[in-house]
């Protein structure tokens, strides 16, 4: 009877670990074994289209749709503000940097990009040429308002 | 008097050596001397170009700490140095003109790089982060003077196929580029070293 016990738990966790990726993503290790190094998927390609992204929701800083590797952004320069800064952008037709950028910490407008917002990649960031692992499901809340009104036409 | 004599004493030196120039020659033949003269000339031109060559080396110009640790490390991350195809531009492609006057101008500019690697102008990392905007400027002046030639020695706007350039790309080469109006290094400062606080230098 044990015997026949310790078979079917046996039976029963070999069938869950075939089920495991079946519509479960991966991770970056794949089906690697733990004691095997996993090969490494080749580097991506970075978007180079320059054609905006759309926003997921009001607050997101938008993406970059363009290559930025190797720009300098440190002390002494910053490259994005070659193109995106506020007297730039007549030459460039680049989208200037928001007012917000402009605000220190205490809310006041300075004529000059904020420190505290210099650093272009803490929050813009380029996107690679990837098939998403994992499908984002994401509702942003006009949507999700909508759909709790049951306004018609809207679906979740 | 003194000056006088000494002027006399000048003068018959001169006519001394004027004098052996001028004599043909008792010992030597006419042949002799022509073809050894032709190959003094082809060893000592030789010897010259080679000389040249062998400063127009990355392994040289990277010889010295300064250029080594400082410019050097800088570049290795731009697209000039590493990239998909392994062609690359050395220190000289961009920074010694090729043709053969306007090298040996610059490189008797480039005297003054042995003075100071010999009295230490930048031998410091600190010196040189304070030096880099002048030395920086001499090199934007030089190559908005001559055009970007250094660049242009490998970048044809002839050759641009602007269907595989980004927007961002043909707007600008397709426009002010191809119009003259601007030239490389007016947009493409920066690309192969860091650049300084130009924004300090701009307040200045």
């Amino acid at each position: 009877m044990k015997k026949i016990l310790a078979m079917l738990f046996c039976c029963s966790m070999l069938s869950a670990a075939a089920q495991v990726g079946d519509g479960h993503p991966l991770g970056l290790r794949g089906t690697a074994p733990l004691d095997k190094e996993a090969v490494a998927p080749l580097m991506p390609k970075m978007v180079n289209d320059d054609i905006r992204r759309g926003r997921a929701f009001a607050m997101q800083p938008p993406v970059i749709p363009h290559q930025i590797e190797n720009y300098q952004v440190d002390r002494n320069f910053n490259k994005c503000m070659t193109c995106h800064g506020r007297d730039r952008v007549l030459d460039s037709q680049a989208p200037m940097v928001s007012v917000t950028h402009f605000m220190d910490r205490d809310g006041n407008f300075r004529s000059e990009i904020s420190p505290r917002r210099y650093f272009c990649t803490q929050c813009h960031v380029p996107q690679m040429e990837v098939k998403v692992p994992v499908e984002n499901n994401f509702i942003d809340a006009a949507k999700t308002i909508a759909v709790n009104k049951g306004v018609k036409g809207v679906n979740k | 008097m003194s000056s006088a004599s000494a002027f006399s004493r000048l003068k018959a030196w001169g006519r001394r050596y004027w004098v052996t120039l001028s004599t043909p020659s008792k010992f030597y033949s006419l042949g002799f001397l022509t073809v050894g003269g032709f190959i003094a000339g082809v060893i000592f031109w030789g010897g010259f170009n080679t000389a040249l060559e062998v400063t127009n080396t990355e392994t040289f110009c990277t010889g010295c700490h300064e250029m080594r640790e400082n410019v050097f490390v800088e570049l290795q991350p731009t697209i000039h140095y590493t990239n998909r195809s392994g062609v690359r531009a050395t220190c000289p492609d961009c920074h010694v003109p090729h043709n053969w006057t306007d090298k040996i101008a610059r490189k008797m500019q480039a005297s003054k790089e042995v003075w100071g690697n010999i009295f230490g102008t930048i031998s410091t990392r600190e010196k040189f982060l304070d030096k880099r905007l002048e030395l920086a400027q001499h090199e934007w002046s030089r190559l908005k003077a001559n055009n970007s030639l250094e660049c242009r020695n490998c970048h044809n706007l002839n050759s641009m196929d602007f269907t595989r350039q980004s927007r961002r790309a043909v707007e600008m080469h397709s426009t002010v580029l191809a119009r003259g109006e601007k030239t490389c290094i007016d947009c493409h400062k920066g690309i192969a070293h860091l650049l300084p606080d130009l924004k300090a230098a701009a307040a200045k």
